[in-house]
């Protein structure tokens, strides 16, 4: 068939179809029209009709694919069935990941209290003495800090602040673990050798007091929720580093998909941490054995979650 | 062939193609999306100022927000489109041609971190120009494109009987028919000395030089379209 007699033949399909897609809606002929005008195209391309026609059907086809393989699931449900279990089963289907991110902070985290309760001096060679000395006048029984009764501007501007700051050092974790797992490994190791450092620093300088209630209930999330971003970007680099019997790029796409539930989780946990962080931890009307019961009771909920949930198929 | 297109195949059997974009209309298309984040950064802060501490905790969560789900947001309701990509003709699709969505979207998002590192997108760069798609390593671990929105061509039907259609004088094949009626369906938008210039070169089929050579080769491609 001459291209003349063709267009003269479909012209009118292809406009129908054109106007289906301007209008946006789900009209039910959508489909039926759009695989014809695949056919077209194809037909268009093997008897070699001219690029302006095929162009013309290639639009109109990539138009026409984009209106019907849209996803239209919507959140909720699985936001849901995720929560139900599915970031629980993410978590146990990358324990080895997870396993090492858990080690690269947790070590530190351990290792130095007992190093700095040996010898103090330790501390200064992580941190600077002037930050030290400020922990130590923030933990000051009676200082600023925990003097906060009624102070709900603040907490709200220190809430957002935790919001900024740690749910981005998660996504950095994560993000960090393209370069080979290396970034991961960076701020798992900075995050856990800081953080240990201090909690050292004021448990030898007699502060525990102050210290533990305030970081224990939200540390309960603030570090799962660390290393699980941690662990994704660790999944991620080694995804690199051993493809085994795939290309690197398609490694790297399997273990963007498997990663994610994880960063979302950590997302999740540390925006839940922000909000403990802010009106509970610091806050002075709740005595502190009740942050530290509370802060039990949220760290075997965790284990509880992650060990348990999403063992049976719902 | 050197050629940028890049081809998937939808489930209808046929091939759709599209053209990635490269470094430099992306990069003008994210300044023009930095330019609408720093607006909107500044609009938001002069307008919380005033609530205090309680505006500096919402300023930062909205900052939060804006820093990393400003591009998800417009990709996945905005069809693949931040207003910076919308200005140039960019739209962000799965690699099988699909529309994207949260998952992927995030996860590009995200990644564009390690896209900037170790200074002004070098890591993003690097990867764009090496990989065939144009992707940096957001787009790698997505399983996402950039394309241009090709420009919707205008195709007009000629209107039949100007001037007599001509024969070959001996069988062409399909690709040199479709060689043919591609002249005529550009020669609009060429200058006459190219038009001459590219008819020129095929005189062992026209037996003509020059303007008489245009001419009857646009009356074979009438011939070979089948306008009568």
């Amino acid at each position: 068939m001459k291209q003349e007699r063709f267009e003269r033949t479909h012209w009118e399909e292809w406009e129908a179809l054109a106007g289906m897609l301007a209008a946006g809606t789900d009209d039910p002929r959508l489909p039926q029209a759009y695989r014809r005008v695949c056919q077209h195209l194809a037909l268009a391309r093997d008897r070699c009709y001219t690029a302006g026609l095929v162009q013309r059907l290639n639009g109109l086809v990539m138009a026409g694919h984009q209106a019907l393989y849209g996803s239209t699931l919507g959140l909720g449900p699985q936001w849901g069935r995720f929560l139900a279990g599915g970031l629980a089963r993410s978590v146990r289907a990358l324990a080895g990941p997870v396993l090492l991110a858990a080690a690269l902070t947790g070590l530190p985290m351990v290792v130095l209290p007992l190093a700095i309760a040996h010898d103090p001096r330790l501390a200064y060679l992580v941190e600077e003495p002037e930050d030290l000395a400020r922990m130590e006048r923030m933990y000051q029984p009676g200082s600023g800090r925990f003097g906060r009764a009624s102070q709900a501007q603040t907490d709200v501007a220190m809430f957002g602040f935790y919001i900024w700051n740690n749910i981005r050092i998660g996504f950095q974790a994560f993000a960090g673990g393209i370069a080979l797992g290396l970034g991961s490994v960076f701020f798992l190791v900075y995050n856990g050798v800081h953080g240990g450092a201090v909690a050292g620093f004021l448990a030898q300088a007699g502060l525990g007091r102050q210290f533990w209630p305030f970081v224990a209930t939200h540390s309960a999330l603030e570090l799962p929720a660390l290393v699980l971003a941690g662990a994704a970007g660790l999944h991620l680099g080694w995804s690199l580093v051993a493809p085994g019997r795939r290309s690197r790029a398609q490694a790297l796409r399997a273990a963007a998909r498997e990663g994610m539930p994880l960063v979302y989780g950590a997302a999740l946990m540390d925006a839940l941490a922000a909000c403990i962080e802010a009106f509970w931890s610091a806050s002075a009307l709740v005595p502190p054995a009740l942050k530290l019961a509370a802060a039990a009771v949220l760290w075997a909920a965790m284990a509880g979650y992650f060990l348990l949930a999403g063992r049976r198929h719902a | 062939m050197i050629d940028t297109l890049c081809a998937v195949e939808t489930p209808e059997g046929v091939e759709l193609e599209f053209s990635p974009a490269g470094p430099v209309p992306r990069a003008l298309a994210w300044m023009v999306d930095a330019g609408i984040r720093a607006a909107l950064y500044l609009a938001l802060a002069t307008l919380l100022h005033g609530l205090g501490e309680l505006g500096t905790g919402l300023l930062l969560i909205l900052l939060f927000l804006l820093e990393w789900f400003y591009p998800v947001a417009f990709e996945v309701l905005a069809r693949g489109q931040t207003p910076g990509k919308k200005l140039m003709g960019l739209r962000v699709l799965r690699a099988d041609g699909a529309p994207v969505g949260w998952s992927r979207s995030t996860a590009r998002s995200l990644l564009a971190f390690a896209d900037f590192l170790p200074f002004g997108f070098a890591a993003g760069l690097t990867s764009m120009l090496v990989s065939r798609r144009s992707q940096r390593l957001g787009d790698l671990a997505a399983g996402t494109v950039v394309v241009h929105l090709a420009p919707a061509p205008r195709v007009v039907l000629p209107a039949p009987g100007a001037s007599e259609p001509l024969a070959p004088p001996f069988p062409l094949s399909l690709p040199e028919q479709r060689a043919i009626m591609g002249f005529a369906e550009r020669a609009p938008g060429l200058t006459p000395e190219r038009a001459r210039e590219l008819a020129d070169l095929l005189e062992p089929l026209t037996g003509a030089q020059g303007d008489e050579g245009v001419r009857r080769l646009q009356a074979m491609a009438r011939g070979l379209r089948g306008l009568a």
